[in-house]
């Protein structure tokens, strides 16, 4: 270690209690903090990886590569990574100056108090998602010892071809209904009465025949009773074929799926707290001017809009300040404050921006929506309210298509049946068709899938062997 | 400073954490295994063709996609942020008319549907030609020096450090203990060393001649020319890796034919009319006037549009027969453009049946691999030399 990384070492150890000083008495609320200085590989490793000790898999070797040849060539340059976790794990670029690790520093306090308040992180388990991390990658290692790294790896590619498509917001609990009580099945078995609001339930049996549930006309059989968002979930329960390893395969990707969701939902108001946050801290700092030029810079950088796409910590940073300053107005100083505390609490980035991005704040931004016509891409509105709309339908369900399971027995012949829930987006059919291959690995009995194309209903099979399209 | 803010500065040595660059190998022998599904894109793929002696190309590859279910975004509006000025009807950016990726956001915006990879030539040259051979290999009388190699076939008592056996060494070791009574490693004398010495191995081949005749009359069009010569670009290639003493004649052709150089084979276009016998003809009093048949394995590969002079077409069955007698494989490899002609020199070569002649018909760019598989087929049985 040379002299000048020693000394700026040291330095950053004197400046982040003074940082965590100044959070604190701006009532940021955070886990104990590991900071890690790591080398650029490591960092990208974790930036691929999501996360320092997660399984094995060669998708993850290709965004390793992608993202460090971007460094290599100096095109990006992620400063940090920031684990979910408690303690919270942030990584630090080897190589930062001591201003840009000041600066990161400041930004992961916000993130880390965001990852403890923000109610829609309250199931993920921050203790020990590291640890189990750990260990689930271990388990698929010995998978790949016993059953050969290519079996693995197919079955790992399944899987991660419907890894989205989870019911993030709804704790799994068993009904009971078709399984336990079902003993009598007819229509109207006389169960008995546990709460006084059970006749409610009932509603649902429109074609009681007044049996007594001994009658021939079962309920209906049909799985699932209701359409099933959680894909991964249908599967683990009722594909026939698979084999425990895949099982803990299955329910490992969906736990961690389940682990990344908050961040997905959140991602312009994490990075805009994280933004707004490193702002007021380091402006607290005793900067010299020279420090105080490099962080301006830097924090010019972090913001800088794209023509494209929008910059979450733009976007987020900007309307977390116009909060405050509506809110200081209306209702004296001080309550903007509140308010954007209230909101990092129990909003997620629908809520966000379909409650809190205003007429004013998208004009000043000049935010606009564009689409491809003939080989352009052109600017097609900037009305304000179809600009909102339009951000707020995109992050629908983090931007996924929602698919469900309609019928786990298709045709009686065990075969699955998905629908596309159509909301005027039509889904990528050559993706379509080849994830239809995965799935029908997974389940390994024919598969179909119906959306829409066109406004027309379309539905996409695949038997195993070959892939076909109708218009039924 | 207050004891509650809790947090640790480490710096640790990550040398050991290698699970990026594992994954990336892994990574990376799926880019080889896709190449190898998708060659016969590959091998036509201009980037390589066209590739001037960069050693380092781009090349798309399907299948290595993580496909899921997603929406179609050359039908979605996306949002952006301007300076301040943007208006609509303002445009951000085109696609060119063709080429997927382009858009805005390029990477992982609008419509990519395949992974490009970048790969060496070297890298793709090796696995197309794994699976070549030059067939009908015989030994010739002639044969040439084609290397030398150095072989470890013998241990002695005297050597150089370098080359101390360690095996054998402490096999002696314990040989000579065990016969004292004091069985182990232990007290290495001078006598136990064993040095590996070499041998100059000198590794001789039979020398192979090959015939590249290209059609460059004015019927072949710009497809044609670029098929043919993707044939011999990879052919010229595969010769020079895997045989180090094969000579390769350039023979282009229209009504006449003449020997050209490599630079003039691959760059130059004439016109005129088809007088295929001319090529063959010049291939004959080549062979019989610079390459033996005792000393030679001659292969003829003729590539045409099969728009012939229809008087020439017996005359160039006469002759192929001829060179049958003098080659160990006689190929034709006729390019169907878009013009097609009812009464190509194929139809009339179906007549010929003997078996070391083979003829392939190419439509599209993936017939380009095909044929080098047709011509150059792994023998039956082996029988290689060299």
């Amino acid at each position: 270690m040379t002299e000048r990384v020693t000394d700026e070492l040291r330095e950053l150890e004197k400046a982040i209690p003074q940082m965590m000083e100044i959070a604190r008495r701006y009532k940021l609320d955070f886990y104990p903090m590991r900071f890690e200085i790591c080398p650029s590989e490591i960092i990208y490793t974790f930036g691929a990886y999501g996360m320092p000790t997660r399984y094995t898999h060669w998708s993850f070797g290709k965004s390793y590569h992608r993202m460090k040849t971007q460094y290599d060539y100096n095109l990006s340059r992620i400063y940090e990574m920031v684990v979910n976790s408690d303690p919270c794990y942030a990584f630090l670029l080897e190589g930062n100056t001591l201003i840009q690790n000041k600066m990161v520093a400041a930004h992961v306090l916000a993130h880390c108090d965001f990852f403890k308040n923000n109610m829609y992180f309250s199931h993920t388990n921050p203790q020990d998602i590291i640890e189990s991390m750990a260990v689930a990658a271990e388990r698929f290692r010995k998978y790949e010892m016993i059953h050969g790294q290519k079996k693995v790896e197919a079955f790992i590619d399944d899987v991660m071809s419907i890894q989205e498509h989870i019911e993030p917001h709804r704790f799994i609990k068993e009904k009971e209904s078709s399984k336990t009580t079902g003993k009598k099945e007819g229509c109207c078995s006389d169960e008995k009465k546990v709460t006084p609001y059970d006749d409610l339930w009932d509603l649902e049996k429109k074609q009681c025949c007044h049996c007594g549930g001994g009658c021939e006309k079962k309920k209906s059989t049909k799985v699932p009773e209701r359409p099933e968002k959680d894909l991964l979930l249908f599967i683990m329960k009722h594909a026939r074929d698979l084999e425990e390893w895949q099982l803990d395969i299955i329910s490992t990707l969906r736990d961690e799926m389940l682990y990344f969701w908050p961040q997905m939902q959140t991602k312009i108001m994490n990075e805009g707290w994280a933004t707004y946050w490193h702002l007021r801290i380091m402006r607290e700092m005793d900067l010299t001017e020279a420090e105080a030029i490099e962080f301006a810079k830097m924090h010019a950088g972090v913001i800088t809009p794209s023509r494209n796409s929008i910059n979450p910590y733009c976007l987020g940073l900007k309307m977390f300040e116009d909060i405050e300053k509506r809110w200081d107005k209306e209702y004296g100083e001080g309550a903007g404050r509140e308010k954007i505390f209230e909101i990092r609490e129990i909003d997620n980035d629908i809520s966000f921006l379909r409650s809190y991005l205003t007429k004013e704040l998208v004009e000043e931004l000049d935010l606009y929506l564009y689409r491809k016509i003939g080989h352009d891409w052109k600017i097609v509105e900037k009305n304000w309210e179809k600009v909102r709309d339009h951000l707020v339908n995109s992050m629908t369900n983090c931007g996924f298509p929602v698919i469900v399971v309609e019928d786990g027995d298709y045709q009686k012949r065990g075969e699955l049946y998905l629908r596309h829930i159509y909301e005027d987006k039509e889904l990528d059919i050559k993706y379509l068709e080849k994830t239809l291959v995965h799935v029908q690995r997974l389940w390994n009995r024919p598969v179909h899938l119906e959306t829409k194309i066109d406004k027309k209903t379309a539905l996409f099979s695949f038997d195993g062997e070959k892939g076909s399209k109708k218009f039924p | 400073m207050a004891v509650d803010y809790q947090f640790i500065i480490s710096r640790e040595d990550w040398s050991l954490h290698r699970k990026g660059e594992v994954d990336q190998h892994r990574h990376r022998e799926k880019v080889r295994e896709a190449i190898k599904k998708n060659l016969a894109d590959i091998v036509s793929e201009e980037s390589i063709i066209l590739s001037d002696g960069r050693r380092v190309v781009k090349i798309p590859i399907r299948s290595l996609e993580q496909y899921r279910f997603r929406y179609d975004l050359r039908k979605q509006k996306h949002a952006g942020q301007g300076d301040g000025k943007s208006k609509v009807g303002d445009i951000l950016g085109s696609d060119p008319v063709q080429g997927p990726g382009q858009g805005p956001g390029a990477g992982e915006e609008p419509g990519q549907d395949y992974y490009e990879a970048d790969v060496t030539i070297d890298e793709i040259e090796q696995i197309v030609f794994e699976d070549l051979y030059l067939p009908n290999l015989d030994e010739k009388k002639n044969k040439k020096l084609a290397s030398e190699s150095v072989e470890f076939r013998d241990v002695r008592k005297y050597g150089i450090q370098s080359n101390i056996d360690r095996k054998r060494t402490i096999l002696e070791v314990l040989k000579r203990n065990a016969l004292r009574g004091k069985p182990g490693i232990h007290g290495i004398t001078p006598e136990d060393l064993r040095y590996k010495t070499w041998e100059v191995v000198p590794k001789f081949e039979s020398s192979a001649v090959v015939l590249a005749m290209m059609d460059t009359s004015g019927s072949m069009g710009p497809f044609e020319k670029y098929i043919a010569r993707s044939f011999f670009f990879w052919m010229v290639r595969f010769l020079r890796t895997k045989y180090q003493n094969v000579e390769i004649v350039f023979l282009a052709h229209h009504t006449e034919a003449k020997e050209v150089t490599e630079e003039e084979f691959f760059t130059k276009g004439e016109s005129g009319g088809t007088r295929c016998s001319s090529v063959y003809q010049l291939a004959l009093d080549i062979i019989d006037s610079r390459y033996p048949k005792d000393d030679y394995n001659v292969y003829a590969f003729h590539f045409s549009d099969g728009d012939n002079l229809t008087s020439d077409n017996e005359k160039c069955i006469r002759l192929i027969d001829e060179l049958l007698t003098k080659c160990s494989l006689v190929g034709y490899g006729e390019i169907e453009g878009p013009y097609y002609y009812t009464s190509t020199l194929n139809s009339y070569y179906k007549r010929i049946t003997h078996s070391r002649f083979t003829s392939v018909t190419i439509r599209d760019k993936t017939g380009v691999y095909n044929a080098l598989k047709a011509f150059f087929k792994k023998p039956e049985g082996g029988g290689m030399s060299g």
